[in-house]
């Protein structure tokens, strides 16, 4: 146990190997390492909420509200579900994937289309928070929905509802505000020295949001 | 560039000028250590008191007016929560992991140590805010340090308007602190380990906290979900955990929830918590066995692995704290078989420090006697366990003080016991002073025989039947009137025991200012944290050059080798042979430092 190389053989050894080797454990700069095992964490975060969300929904005593009827917009007459949270969905993919973009000039050191990008991913994301305001005020005004109470059946639809959407939705603002930050700072040409691995660590955690979205919007809106 | 290995980055660019953020301010990870550590010691001597309180109650009841039973529950759920999380979660990975991890890897820092700070602070805050609750009207609260709803938040439990509160909101802040801290560590240990340094030539300590502290980023998120929910069913009247009930006479506006869930999430956490604190300490305690053996760990390699596979388990056992609960019968059979098998890693563990002792140079440090010591509370402890793991054993013993003495065997006093050891094993690096023998030794022999003479007779007491979180037995059929004898006995030997960590105390102070010079490496051992250009190590930690890793953590008594044991950074080529007499190896090591 005492030689200071490593031979690197082949199969399930070599991956062992390789990974308990002495360099660094991942090819990645620490803050995006970090990221990602923030990300893990808060995953569990989501989890716990969502599956807190499954239990009350199945162990509750009074009827779940109809999500279909709950979650729909009243346009011209007609009854539309799920109109509202279509668009809001559609919102922030499209945000992921201008983020996306805005990563690519970064790393080709184009500055300014990386500003007008990451500005423009949080110009979706505060209209996506926007939208959910409108939805929460639709439910609170209009429905009557209470965290602690609820006309159309068990009061613990309004209160998980709003904590989780609530919950995610300070992720997003959160999110917005980040990339404020941070595409300000490239514009100021900050980055131009360190590297623009921190876009692309910004853009890590907006991709993680919008992928929670979509399990909320599959287990709340579709469920 | 943020992705060269720290060893290789300058390091003069800022060293700390001034006091304020030498001392205060730090962004070192060994300044940043001593803080946690002072500050989590300081709340578990608050948590030892109140221990003591409740055994007066216990021992002598009715003969203190000012333990009322509000009171006792009080200090129940202070003393419980204190001594898990602020002093043990903090005390392993804020003060042990901050101080160890950099300098065990061969790193000059964490490697965000802005984050690391504010850990700190954000653990301080948390602590102020739960000290808070003892001046609030109504107190703390009394909910038990499980905080099960639905009395948790009801009228009737002492602190249920503010003390829950600031409990509540003082673990959310404390979860905070742990997750910028626990990012850290991982990343450390990860990425910025120094050339040579693998991850399987890494002392255990670093495995255990490493470990640790992932359990700990995959288990606070459900108390943190749980602690919003409660605060919200507590303050605007959601119904998560509450169902409908009756309280005082009164219909509450609860409705429908699951107190249950809550259960669920607490232990999805819970358990997960008690490995937060126990692989740190059986990482660490593998490492002062070593290297006061002289003997290098027995295998290594299943140690390491034990740590995963533990850590790994630890994830699907947690409904062993819940046969009681009214749960689903077959998720019995399940959890039980799942707490079974962990036992299988656990015991592996215990058998290689065995085996690392055998035949070992046995020399009786004191913190080789604390070490020796946890090994002896841990088999007791875990032995129990084995009892409360099976559900049909279980189901008369839980809830009664055979659980009480069994928790505080495996989780309470080992940990403390690694504690001890490691401070008294680390002392040394962390103030460039020895601390004094015979104090030590005398805190040792009071502190271990002291804990038997408390537990082991709870096993008894809980085979009688004796309620556990109860304020006095009054007038129970079931329990012999001999049962109070023996609680004022145990009462007896706890104060001794409490009194006796005044010891330790006055001998921190006391080695602090007079004791004698260490040296860099008192224990001749090899881990790198003792190969330090400086002791105390200065901010930066190797000075000019980093570290670099020849060889594993725990080559002593190496055949036909003039010392019995060489460093981790000394290639082979220096190390002095039997042979070749003339140049000894610490003669080389005299010139470097
Ligand atoms: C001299 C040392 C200690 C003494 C004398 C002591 C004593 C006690 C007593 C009397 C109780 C209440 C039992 C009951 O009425 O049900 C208790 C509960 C507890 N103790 Fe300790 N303890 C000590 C150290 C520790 C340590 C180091 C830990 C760290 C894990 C710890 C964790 C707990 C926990 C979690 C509870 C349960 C609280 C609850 O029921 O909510 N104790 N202890
Ligand atoms: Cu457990």
């Amino acid at each position: 146990m005492s030689d200071a190389t490593i031979d690197t053989t082949k199969g399930i050894e070599g991956v062992v190997e390789d990974w308990s080797a002495d360099k660094q454990t991942f090819g990645l700069p620490w803050g995006k390492l970090m990221m990602w095992i923030f990300l893990v964490s808060d995953t569990f975060i989501f989890s716990v909420f969502l599956i807190s969300y499954m239990n009350a929904r199945m162990t509750t005593t009074a009827e779940w509200p109809p999500t279909s009827e709950v979650f729909a917009l009243e346009i011209a007459g007609q009854h539309v579900p799920l109109l509202l949270i279509a668009i809001m969905t559609f919102i922030l993919i499209t945000s992921s994937g201008t983020m996306a973009m805005a990563v690519k000039f970064a790393y080709e050191g184009n500055r300014k289309r990386t500003f007008q990008l990451m500005m423009f991913t949080a110009i979706l994301g505060a209209s996506f928070v926007a939208m959910q305001a409108f939805e929460w005020t639709k439910l609170i005004v209009d429905e009557g929905i209470r965290p602690w109470e609820n006309p159309l059946g068990a009061a613990q639809f309004g209160a998980i509802f709003f904590l989780i959407t609530g919950f995610h939705g300070m992720h997003v603002t959160a999110g917005v505000i980040y990339l404020l930050v941070i595409a300000l700072r490239v514009r100021r040409g900050h980055y131009e020295n360190k590297g623009y691995h921190i876009v692309e660590i910004t853009g890590l955690y907006w991709h993680f949001v919008d992928l929670v979205w979509v399990f909320i919007f599959a287990f709340f809106y579709l469920w | 560039m943020s992705n060269v290995a720290i060893a290789d980055q300058p390091d003069d660019s800022h060293h700390p000028k001034t006091f304020i953020t030498k001392y205060v301010w730090s962004q070192d990870h060994k300044v940043i250590a001593i803080q946690y550590g002072t500050v989590a010691i300081f709340v578990g001597l608050i948590a030892l008191v109140l221990s003591g309180l409740m055994r007066l109650q216990l021992g002598f009841p009715d003969s203190f007016s000012f333990i009322d039973p509000s009171a006792y529950y009080q200090f129940i759920t202070m003393h419980g929560i204190i001594m898990v999380i602020y002093l043990l979660t903090a005390l392993f990975l804020g003060g042990f992991g901050n101080y160890l991890i950099p300098l065990m890897i061969g790193a000059r820092d964490m490697v965000f140590p802005y984050l690391n700070m504010l850990s700190f602070w954000f653990y301080l805050l948390s602590v102020l805010v739960l000290l808070a609750s003892f001046f609030v009207p109504g107190g703390p609260s009394g909910a038990g340090w499980t905080l099960y709803p639905p009395q948790a938040i009801l009228p009737g439990t002492p602190g249920a308007d503010w003390g829950i509160l600031l409990m509540l909101i003082s673990l959310a802040i404390f979860i905070i602190a742990f997750t910028m801290g626990g990012l850290n560590y991982v990343t450390t240990v990860l990425q910025a380990r120094a050339k040579g340094m693998t991850l399987m030539r890494m002392p255990l300590s670093v495995w255990g906290i490493f470990v640790a502290t992932i359990l700990g980023l995959f288990a606070f998120p459900a108390l943190l979900v749980s602690a919003i929910m409660m605060l919200l069913d507590k303050t605007i009247g959601t119904s998560f955990f509450m169902p409908a009930i009756i309280s005082l006479g009164e219909q509450t506006g609860y409705t429908g929830g699951s107190p249950i869930l809550f259960q669920h999430l607490f232990w999805f956490f819970g358990h997960p918590e008690v490995y937060i604190v126990a692989l740190p300490a059986f990482g660490m305690v593998s490492d002062v066995l070593a290297t006061h053996a002289r003997k290098n760990i027995f295998g290594y390699r299943q140690m390491v692995w034990a740590i995963v596979a533990i850590g790994g388990l630890s994830f699907v056992v947690w409904a062993h704290h819940m046969y009681v609960s009214g749960m689903n019968p077959y998720f019995g059979f399940f959890f039980a078989t799942t707490t079974l098998i962990i036992a299988i890693p656990t015991a592996i563990k215990v058998y290689n420090w065995v085996l690392t002792l055998w035949k070992g140079n046995i020399h009786l440090t004191t913190p080789m006697l604390f070490a020796i010591g946890f090994i002896f509370t841990f088999t007791h402890g875990g032995l129990t366990g084995l009892f409360l793991g099976n559900v049909v054993v279980d189901l008369p013993l839980s809830d009664t003080y055979f659980v009480v003495a069994h928790f505080h065997m495996v989780m309470g006093v080992s940990p403390i016991m690694v504690l001890f050891a490691a401070i008294y094993h680390w002392f040394p690096k962390i103030t460039g002073k020895m601390l004094h023998k015979g104090l030590g030794k005398a805190h040792f022999w009071i502190t271990f025989l002291g804990t038997f003479a408390v537990y082991l007779p709870m096993h008894y007491l809980g085979f009688l039947g004796v309620p556990r979180r109860y304020y006095a037995m009054g007038d129970t059929d079931f329990v012999p009137a001999s049962a109070q004898d023996l609680n004022a006995s145990i009462t007896v030997a706890a104060l001794i025991v409490g009194v006796a960590q005044l010891i330790f105390i006055y001998n921190l102070i006391l080695s602090l200012r007079k004791g004698e010079k260490s040296g860099p490496n008192p224990w001749n051992a090899t881990t790198l944290e003792w190969q330090t250009e400086n002791t105390p190590p200065t901010h930066g930690n190797w000075g000019e050059h980093s570290p670099v890793v020849y060889r594993w953590a725990y080559d002593y008594s190496v055949p036909n080798t003039l010392e019995d044991f060489i460093p981790q950074n000394i290639p082979d080529e220096a190390v002095a042979k039997e042979s070749t007499t003339s140049k000894s190896r610490s003669q080389e090591n005299g010139d470097k430092s």
